[in-house]
């Protein structure tokens, strides 16, 4: 399985989500964001974390603007699967991928702890492998991960299954306790917190290495 | 435009005294003009010269076999073994974040990762120790929220993990809070870039932001005391960007691989003259710049501006000609400025230009090399008074009182506020005795501690400067760490006090004799004198900085005690309560001298707490609180309740030295008594974890209720 991971500038978990494919038996290559081509037969695209272009003007706003962007979309057009965490969260919905938008946290304050969070599905190549109604610590890092959208929108997500993961205690304001949410088709998947930062013992768990395990399993069979 | 005249003044305002004016005379023969003036104030204050301090500076151990490179880089350079190195550096930002908590902190975590990956190296972990005036005073709580804003602000956008750190509230900082800012990073030890400029007629380039008239005079500014118009200077405090920052550091590693960079300098205080002189002096040459050609942000700016602008995110460069072409486009990729604008040239001459203008002509080496050196007179610190009776209070009251203060209250509102895992790295985050980061593909980690106690270094420089050394130690050894190397950063008030004076050279004789003893040489530093408003000074503060290695993470000593297991004292039964924290918040009392810090049995019980790592459940230091504060807190974290027979308040919040709290196994007590006792250290059963009550000697509280008070106090005490 072939994994592509994005860097735009100021993206800062570049590096770890691809440690985090490679771990899970994924063949990565590292995609710059000027670049205007996915490499062929690229199974995921990763959209990793961080503040891409400063987080100015608005978080992940200029980076789906980026030359890179327009293969990402193709991509996920075409049923490619597509996970953004965190930032990549943010450029997701900026491009039109996910519905919704990540606001300042409630708190106003950047949160960095581990949190539970519980999963809502396992219909998705990312969540099989776990239970639904399991709790799986992750941790957080961000600014801007108040999930917001519509009435309509969210009692779409809700009716459709798509809401991947809820907090256990909400840390920022997210509507319905949203931390993750998946595409129509439910292959791209967005969240805020940070599996990549829990795949092996030394970052204190290891619930994330489940989702990349997952997804590897997952495509192999989709 | 016509340049103002030179007058006293002028030359006052600039911060030079009239015989160093007298110097400048004697080395130029003419009087300087106004850039000239301004390049000489930039170089000669105590800033970037540390005139007042190097005599004492220079009598620092800072040699040992795992030292690269010491003092006088941008960094300090150790050897990790395997052919890696840390590279790291503490550096204060205190009357900036003063001025402009917020930007003031950023910046200073923005000039101290620059110091790190201009060495070619890349971050890998930060902290930050930040002194504040007491929570009730009006500017605090101001303060706190902007410096921890801006700290993680930069920080987390940069993407370094911050592991580490200290928060204290004293009154001494009232109008002079602290911020002094900690990287290190990663490198190979064959890749490490230096700053020594060589061969003439080399392209000196300017790399990454543009230059604005921000922090014009900055390094001046922060060699003065505060007064009352301190608002007024609030524009010259630079502005970071941590998004041209991250993309600076990236374009920097790919330069330095691609084999074009001969020196680099990043333009921290004094910017642009400070690092071109000091490439230049190093490497024994000129350097010519035209300012016509440096990238600019604002229009008309002067050469006086350009030359001392501290707009941040930049760097000057010495540049191999054949491969000119490669590293424009690495900028290009990243979208940053590259501009030749000098030379290299071979005769001692800092040659200025701007445009057909030559706006200073100078002898390069007189700026830095031959800058004014102080010998300043100092008075020893009086021994304190012993300390006498002390008031009545209950094991509890005690407790209570430190817990609900918030320089010992549970920190998480600060360090929530930091990125602690980006890299996915990071093994241990903060509120431990030490952070623990992991050398990046390997098994090999790195622990990271900063520690002063302030109160101690006033009280006795002497030993607070011991004191600030054997913490550290402590602190890293408590994870299992072997301490390696260690950064000062030497917060003090006016040099031109005796008495002052005499705290400063107090201290560092005692930083001296510690990190000889405890072989952790200082491999890099920084100072920062005046930190005095309206003529009231500081705690003296020499923060200390420390990294330790973990060969492999099977060293790490980290888990949490399980009910049942013992609470077991390594070192002696406390009995010192002069300057404890406990007579300073239980009853605003400052008396007595310091602990007395026996460096042998420091290292006797640290070496014992790494030979026992294996058998210990969990470790932590004693210092401030003594042995309840740490027992409290370690069983908090685990969320278990501890008892603790002893109801002496001295066996309790003395905070004699060269001590560990541990938990263990019942089981393995007796091996550990007898390691112990060839070993020649005391280990002596102190209680029990387990239940969920606090229980001092024969009085006990709910866990939960003073968990509730610990977890909040610092919030409510600040009003956030």
């Amino acid at each position: 399985m072939k994994a592509a991971v994005i860097t735009f500038p100021g993206s800062n978990c570049d590096r770890d989500l691809a440690t985090a494919f490679d771990q899970a038996g994924f063949q990565v290559t590292r995609i710059w964001h000027k670049d205007t081509d996915l490499p062929h037969g690229v199974d995921v695209v990763g959209v990793p974390g961080g503040f891409s272009f400063g987080d100015y003007l608005r978080c992940g706003a200029i980076a789906a603007q980026s030359p890179i962007a327009p293969a990402i979309k193709a991509h996920a057009a075409a049923g490619g699967f597509v996970l953004g965490i965190c930032n990549g969260f943010q450029v997701l919905t900026e491009m039109g991928l996910l519905p919704g938008a990540l606001m300042r946290n409630a708190g106003l304050k950047f949160a960095c702890k581990q949190v539970t969070l519980r999963v809502e599905t396992t219909d998705s190549a990312y969540t099989a492998e776990y239970g639904r109604g399991q709790d799986i610590q992750i941790p957080i890092a961000h600014h801007d991960g108040n999930y917001t959208i519509d009435a309509e929108g969210l009692a779409r997500l809700q009716g459709e299954d798509r809401i991947a993961f809820t907090y256990e205690q909400n840390p920022n304001g997210s509507m319905a306790d949203i931390a993750g949410v998946l595409s129509a088709n439910r292959r791209v998947l967005g969240m805020m917190p940070h599996p990549e930062r829990a795949c092996e013992p030394v970052h204190g768990g290891t619930d994330g290495a489940g989702m990349f395990r997952s997804l590897m399993g997952g495509m192999a069979l989709a | 435009m016509t340049e103002p005249a030179i007058t006293p003044e002028l030359i006052a305002k600039h911060g030079i005294k009239p015989d160093e004016y007298a110097r400048i005379l004697d080395i130029i023969g003419r009087e300087p003009n106004f850039t000239e003036l301004g390049i000489f104030s930039a170089m000669w204050n105590e800033h970037c010269s540390y005139k007042s301090s190097k005599k004492w500076l220079r009598t620092l151990p800072t040699t040992g076999p795992q030292v690269i490179c010491g003092p006088g880089e941008n960094a300090g350079v150790v050897d990790i073994g395997d052919g890696q190195a840390v590279i790291f550096k503490m550096e204060s930002h205190n009357h900036p974040s003063y001025i402009e908590p917020h930007q003031g902190a950023a910046t200073g975590v923005g000039g101290i990762l620059r110091d790190v990956f201009t060495m070619g190296a890349r971050p890998i972990a930060a902290m930050n120790a930040l002194s504040f005036g007491l929570p009730s005073h009006p500017k605090t709580a101001y303060l706190v929220k902007g410096v921890v804003e801006g700290v993680g602000g930069y920080g987390n956008a940069f993407g370094v993990p911050t592991v580490g750190g200290e928060v204290r509230f004293h009154k001494s900082y009232n109008g002079n809070c602290l911020v002094n800012a900690f990287a290190a990073g990663l490198a190979d030890a064959d890749k490490i870039f230096y700053s020594v400029a060589s061969g003439v007629g080399m392209p000196v380039v300017y790399l990454g932001a543009k230059t604005g008239r921000d922090g014009v005079g900055g390094a001046t500014m922060a060699s003065a005391e505060f007064d009352d118009t301190i608002e007024e200077k609030r524009p010259t405090v630079q502005v970071g960007d941590p998004f041209t920052e991250k993309r600076l550091l990236e374009a920097c590693l790919e330069l330095m691989a691609s084999g074009a960079v001969i020196s680099i300098q990043d333009m921290g205080a004094a910017g642009l003259t400070c690092s071109a002189v000091e490439m230049g002096d190093k490497g024994g040459l000129g350097i010519k710049l035209q300012l016509a050609d440096v990238p600019q942000r604002e229009t008309n700016m002067t050469a006086y501006e350009m030359m001392l602008s501290e707009s941040q995110e930049r760097m000057l460069m010495v540049l191999k000609p054949e491969l000119e072409d490669v590293a424009r486009a690495i900028f290009a990729k990243w979208d940053l400025d590259f501009a030749i604008v000098g030379e290299t040239i071979p005769e001692d001459r800092f040659l200025i230009l701007h445009g057909n203008d030559i706006k200073a002509d100078l002898p390069l080496s007189k700026l830095s090399s031959t800058a004014p050196e102080y010998d300043r007179p100092w008075v020893e610190t009086p021994a304190a008074a012993p300390l006498g009776d002390i008031p009545a209070i209950t094991p509890l009251d005690a407790l209570r009182a430190l817990i609900s203060s918030p320089s010992y209250a549970h920190k998480a509102w600060v360090w929530e506020q930091y990125d602690s895992q980006v890299g996915a790295d990071t093994v241990i985050t903060p509120g431990l005795p030490a952070g623990v980061v992991r050398v990046h593909g390997t098994k090999k980690a790195l622990a990271f501690t900063s520690d002063v106690t302030p109160r101690y270094v006033k009280a006795n420089p002497f030993e607070g400067g011991k004191q600030a050394v054997a913490e550290a130690y402590r602190n890293l050894t408590a994870m299992g760490a072997t301490p390696l190397a260690t950064t000062d950063n030497l917060n003090f008030g006016n040099p031109e006090k005796p008495e002052i004076m005499g705290q400063l050279v107090g201290a560092i004789k005692g930083i001296g004799a510690a990190v000889a003893a405890l072989d952790m040489p200082i491999v890099s530093g920084n100072v920062s004198l005046y930190n005095e408003t309206d003529g009231s000074g500081i705690l003296p503060t020499p923060t200390i900085g420390a990294v330790g290695i973990l060969p492999t993470l099977d060293h790490l000593i980290h888990g949490a005690p399980k009910s049942g297991d013992l609470a077991v004292l390594i070192g002696p039964t406390g009995s010192h309560l002069g300057q404890s924290a406990l007579l300073a918040e239980a009853f605003g009392m400052d008396s007595g001298d310091a602990p007395p810090v026996d460096l042998a049995a420091e290292k006797r019980h640290g070496d014992f707490i790494r030979a026992q790592a294996r058998v210990l459940r969990c470790c932590s230091d004693l210092s401030d609180g003594g042995l309840a504060l740490t027992a409290f807190e370690m069983a908090e974290a685990a969320g278990l309740g501890v008892a603790l027979e002893t109801g002496d308040i001295a066996a309790l919040f003395g905070e004699d030295q060269a001590r560990y709290l541990v938990a263990i196994d019942p089981k393995t007590l007796h091996g550990l008594k007898s390691a112990g006792h060839s070993a020649g250290v005391p280990v002596t059963v102190v209680g029990r974890f387990g239940g969920d009550t606090v229980a001092l000697g024969d009085q006990s509280a709910p866990l939960k209720d003073l968990s509730q008070t610990y977890r909040t106090a610092f919030a409510t005490a600040l009003g956030l």
